[in-house]
């Protein structure tokens, strides 16, 4: 192979290699612009969940009361009204918000509903049950706490953000 | 490496006499540009098939965003363009290759009249050809109306009523292809979306598969 001929690029070569090279190039500029629009989901910058009015400072007391926000949630071309419910109150100093949604099967909780357990959060649909601050009681069907809100105060009015798991 | 991975699968299945059965054919000298220029008339067939290819493959990705429905069509269409990245190019790539894909077939057409190829033995293939001609331009006015705008619509309140004005049938045919004797509205627009990406598409793919086995079997007829 380090004869001088060899150095030569064939007829046959340079063909496959120009060939290769332009059809390569217009394979990719069709190609690559729909696996972008394909994937854009994927790199959509992930929106920062907005924090959510939800009630007063004053409002609050140290027993969960039942919240409802609404806010709006863009899905591409459809806007809609989302409604969530918190349950939320002022443990000390810091203001905790629990998600209304069981750990188990996602039913809705909710706090003292079972006479029998008065200050615990209590699901209906399989008796699973949660302490004040969300920690699923052993021997009831959910397997984790009920998932947290971000807090924020802002001149006396409480916000949340997104439900975080607890664990 | 790749001619490993080749030489591994060839060994196996013997994959060599397969794709050399389909693409290993000597161009006749007057079909090749580069003996004579005034070959590339010949061309034609081979870039409505490339073209072809970029319709299906633009077409695939753009079902991604778009819904057939009177309520989001025009919304999901305004999405896809103006907040999906390259959304302006692959729904172009659609836009211009449809007008493109007529101008060459027209153009393959006018090719296969001239050198008189359509002659015997291959008048069948000239008939399967105008078959494709036809689906061609069906795809052309039933994708005309997904984008669900005023110029879109009244598009196609115009190609329907021609379609109403043949005697005998034509009522009939109207109704069958907008889903309502009156209104053109939430039925026509599905019913345009499933026969131009289902329908149309699969006649299409036969009738080519057909187009190319024949010219296969009697091959390119000779020069003039």
């Amino acid at each position: 192979m380090s004869d001088e001929q060899n150095h030569n690029v064939s007829r046959r070569q340079f063909l496959t290699y120009t060939l290769t090279g332009v059809g390569g190039f217009m394979a990719a500029g069709i190609i690559l612009p729909m696996a972008r629009f394909a994937i854009d989901p994927v790199l959509q910058a992930e929106s920062e969940g907005d924090m959510k009015a939800v009630t007063d400072v004053s409002e609050l007391t140290d027993t969960p009361q039942r919240f409802d926000f609404s806010y709006e949630q863009e899905d591409a071309w459809n806007t809609s009204e989302v409604t969530e419910t918190a349950f939320i109150y002022q443990s000390g100093e810091e203001i905790v918000a629990l998600s209304n949604t069981c750990t188990h099967l996602g039913c809705k909780v909710s706090w003292g509903s079972s006479s029998d357990h008065p200050n615990q959060f209590y699901c209906p649909c399989h008796g699973g049950r949660y302490e004040k601050d969300g920690t699923n009681i052993e021997g009831t069907p959910p397997t984790e706490p009920l998932h947290k809100y971000q807090v924020e105060v802002r001149e006396g009015t409480v916000y949340v953000g997104k439900a975080e798991p607890q664990v | 490496m790749l001619q490993r991975v080749y030489d591994w699968v060839d060994e196996r299945l013997d994959i060599t006499p397969m794709w050399r059965d389909i693409a290993d054919h000597e161009v006749p000298e007057h079909v090749n540009p580069a003996h004579h220029f005034s070959a590339f008339v010949y061309c034609f067939g081979g870039l409505t098939f490339f073209i072809t290819v970029i319709q299906i493959l633009s077409g695939m990705f753009l079902t991604m965003y778009y819904v057939p429905d009177i309520v989001n069509a025009h919304e999901s269409v305004k999405y896809l363009q103006g907040d999906v990245a390259f959304g302006t190019i692959v729904r172009g790539m659609h836009h211009w290759g449809a007008s493109l894909v007529i101008v060459m077939i027209f153009l393959h057409t006018l090719r296969v009249f001239f050198t008189g190829a359509y002659k015997k033995p291959r008048e069948l293939n000239w008939v399967v050809g105008v078959l494709i001609f036809f689906v061609m331009l069906g795809l052309g006015f039933t994708g005309y109306l997904l984008p669900w705008d005023m110029k879109a619509y009244f598009a196609t309140v115009v190609g329907l009523q021609i379609a109403e004005s043949v005697p005998l049938v034509g009522t009939l045919t109207k109704t069958l292809l907008a889903g309502d004797p009156e209104i053109i509205g939430a039925q026509t627009l599905t019913r345009f979306f499933a026969i131009h990406v289902f329908f149309l598409p699969g006649a299409l793919l036969g009738l080519m598969a057909a187009h190319f086995i024949m010219i296969r079997k009697q091959g390119i007829s000779g020069p003039l």
